[in-house]
């Protein structure tokens, strides 16, 4: 493992509140020294006047595909991926196949992150056998499996049944794990290609309604107040939802919530396109939805970033738009998009998003060793230059899929090297080249198998 | 000046739409002569691609391109056919794109079908119905056989009955008539009305009685009866009580008014099982021009020759 000495950059650490110029020496896989003029012999001395240095970023949602749909992303791919975004830790969501509904299956995902040794992951567990939504899965055995499971969730969907949920949500909290929920009343938004509103109306597509969400967090925030579970409510996309949870923090119950930087950046307006790329669940809401989801990011009321980042494979995309699966994938392009759209724009500092990309998530799913830059600490951080311009193009993406509505955009905003445990796994924006190999495992074929 | 693909309503202009109406009565005239073909797209292909069962639209659209002397292939599948072979709908364009086409006529269950292939083949696209989206040559041709009896679409007062929400055929007359200057009332169960369609430059209304002494044409959209099942109104009899057309409803109408459906009629249903012909029905006709309209816009969108087929009276 190299000695790495980051010299000239602004370090922002936000549980420590710095945010000043200083150099950071990385030996043995730690943070070994935080400080100014800084000289270290023998150590691979990278100088980064200009740009930020801070935590790696924690991404509490994304979807690796593995096991069941290699075709689509790998832990290693997706892995990749996040270390290309900058991100040093993610949450696996459990919708695979099999579905990540036991300690087996988590235990695979986990043991394939560290072999590919990108970034950490960590599997959530599902809260319902199978995601059916009618047996509680083995949480205890998954909590305290090498995987270390600490959220559960039917993510892709909400559990219908108010008593599967409320019995969960107290066998969880005997564990003091996170009961997250994909917020959606099933019977209200059934069949719902995209936001309802006046754009499901114009293109007669079928709407799912905001209430859908409303109505699924409300019912969860009452059961969360009375089991008092630690409960994290996943992509928030609407108006409701946003004011519910304001509501509710400020009445003290546990919770804590996710955004991802589509539904603060684009609206139900371009559905107009009818290309399924925009297709996603939660869908892209109206405009006024995701105003308030930025006035809630804005002030505290939505926690963390979160990109749900969700490969498809190119043909299951480029099929009829009712057929199409929902998702987009998010994770090279996220830092970008919060520092075009929200950061310039004044909606958060920079300083703050780094906290909302680091320290709050890390806090969120309690994570030993990330979110923190501190003499001593594991050593993964992220380097960026916040003011490098670039165009957003898919097929330069580690992603194996492609599936980004962001596609010749302009954004601002580049991740320049990645630390994951003390080594270097990205420099100068791409992918060490000793750990390219992991990339190949897996497979091409995947919906037809 | 003509459009290469036809796939929303919203890509017309008054003054294309003028066209296609002009255009569609010289084919008009072809069609009652013994010979009905001209040689205007000898050599042509088009093709008919369904995803959705339909007879009328498809047969309307293969006449009129036979009076083109075009020639025409069918292709018909379910909707989940390409997906379910492990095709995407993509790689179904790109095969069809391999064969030298000029014109694809697609219907579709799923919204945005025909915008998406227009994207994927060099052939013009025409939309034959997509979903619940648009329907434009059904538009068209009511515009043409409203122009006929009436002489004009400005200043007409045009009801549209029954399921919009879920109509295609509504969409693209909304806009098409709008367009065209006439004032429409969409009429119908408040769940069947969009929730936002009042922002569609159109009047909406629940009670049809008050309305129909108001209207030169009632237009009547098919209701499904799976509507019934998912609840959009609590029974086909409830339905027709407020909502289908009778004989004390037609003695409501204005004498000159006209009745537009564009089929196929659930007889029962929207209209009463036992509402005699009449002259103000005109439903053939719609059938007859819709072959005529077709033509025209084939005929204008592949560019043929420029020239007018002539008159036989010339």
């Amino acid at each position: 493992m190299a000695e790495i000495l980051f010299t000239g950059g602004r370090l922002i650490d936000p549980l420590s509140g710095t945010d000043t110029t200083a150099d950071v020496r990385v030996s043995g896989g730690r943070v070994v020294e935080v400080g100014s003029g800084i000289t270290a012999t023998g150590a691979e001395t990278i100088d980064i006047s200009g740009a930020v240095i801070c935590p790696g970023f924690i991404d509490l949602h994304v979807h690796l595909r593995e096991p069941g749909r290699e075709d689509e992303e790998t832990v290693a791919t997706g892995s990749a991926a996040a270390a290309r975004g900058g991100f040093t830790a993610v949450g696996a969501m459990p919708n695979t196949d099999p579905v990540c509904d036991n300690a087996a299956v988590a235990d695979k995902v986990a043991a394939a992150a560290r072999r590919a040794g990108l970034c950490e992951v960590i599997p959530a567990g599902s809260l319902t056998k199978g995601l059916e939504g009618r047996y509680i899965t083995p949480i205890g055995e998954m909590v305290t499996c090498s995987a270390g499971v600490r959220m559960f969730t039917d993510d892709g969907k909400g559990v219908q049944d108010s008593r599967i949920l409320r019995r969960a949500m107290e066998y969880i909290k005997g564990f003091d794990a996170i009961c997250a929920e994909h917020c959606d009343d099933a019977a209200l938004s059934e069949g719902g290609q995209m936001h309802e509103g006046y754009y499901s109306d114009l293109l007669g597509l079928k709407g799912m309604p905001a209430a859908a969400e409303d109505i699924a967090l409300a019912r969860d925030l009452v059961l969360a107040r009375l089991t008092g579970v630690r409960y994290h409510a996943l992509h928030v996309s609407t108006q409701g939802s946003v004011e519910l949870i304001r509501q509710a923090k400020a009445q003290g119950v546990r919770v804590t919530a996710e955004v991802t930087p589509h539904h603060l950046i684009l609206t139900d307006a371009e559905l107009q396109s009818f290309d399924p790329v925009n297709k996603v669940n939660p869908p892209l809401r109206s405009s006024s939805d995701m105003e308030a989801c930025r006035v809630g990011l804005a002030d505290g009321t939505l926690d963390a970033i979160a990109t749900d980042h969700a490969p498809h494979s190119r043909e299951e995309k480029e099929s009829e738009f009712e057929l199409a699966p929902p998702g987009m994938i998010g994770l090279e392009t996220a830092l970008a998009l919060m520092i075009s759209e929200i950061v310039d724009p004044g909606i958060l500092t920079l300083a703050e998003l780094v906290r909302r990309l680091t320290s709050v998530p890390a806090g969120i799913l309690r994570l030993a060793g990330q979110g923190a830059v501190a003499e001593g600490s594991p050593a993964n951080l992220t380097v960026f230059d916040p003011s490098a311009e670039w165009v957003v193009d898919p097929a330069t993406f580690v992603s194996k899929s492609r599936n980004t509505p962001f596609k010749g955009r302009k954004v601002k905003g580049k991740v320049l090297h990645t630390v994951f445990g003390g080594s270097l796994v990205v420099r100068n924006g791409d992918i060490v080249p000793e750990y390219e190999a992991a990339l190949s495992v897996g497979t091409s074929f995947g919906a037809a198998q | 000046m003509m459009i290469k693909h036809l796939l929303s309503i919203d890509q017309l202009s008054t003054d294309q739409i003028d066209l296609v109406l002009k255009t569609a009565d010289s084919f008009g005239e072809v069609g009652t002569r013994t010979i009905k073909k001209v040689p205007a797209l000898r050599g042509r292909t088009v093709c008919n691609l369904f995803f959705e069962p339909s007879t009328r639209t498809r047969l309307s659209f293969e006449l009129a391109a036979k009076r083109l002397s075009a020639d025409v292939i069918t292709f018909t599948a379910d909707s989940k056919t390409s997906v379910s072979k492990g095709e995407s709908f993509k790689d179904t364009a790109l095969t069809l794109q391999a064969m030298g086409l000029d014109a694809i006529v697609v219907r579709h269950t799923s919204g945005g079908a025909a915008k998406r292939l227009s994207q994927w083949v060099d052939a013009s696209v025409l939309n034959a119905g997509d979903g619940s989206n648009e329907h434009p040559t059904q538009a068209l041709l009511d515009l043409y056989t409203i122009k006929q009896r009436f002489g004009r679409i400005d200043g007409l007062h045009i009801g549209i009955v029954g399921d919009v929400f879920h109509s295609r055929v509504a969409r693209s007359n909304i806009k098409a008539m709008t367009k065209m200057g006439a004032h429409v009332t969409v009429i119908g169960p408040p769940t069947l009305l969009p929730v936002t369609v009042g922002s569609w430059g159109v009047d909406v209304s629940t009670d049809l009685d008050a309305m129909l002494p108001k209207l030169d044409i009632v237009y009547l959209l098919r209701i499904q009866k799976e509507r019934q099942v998912d609840q959009f109104f609590p029974s086909l009899r409830e339905y027709s009580m407020f909502w289908g057309l009778d004989n004390r409803r037609v003695g409501l109408m204005k004498p000159e008014a006209l009745i537009m459906h564009p089929g196929p009629i659930n007889r029962g249903v929207e209209i009463a099982g036992d509402l005699p012909e009449m002259e103000r029905f005109i439903v053939a006709d719609q059938v007859t021009n819709g072959i005529a309209v077709r033509a025209s816009l084939m005929f204008l969108m592949l560019g043929g020759s420029q020239e007018l087929p002539p008159s036989e009276k010339s």
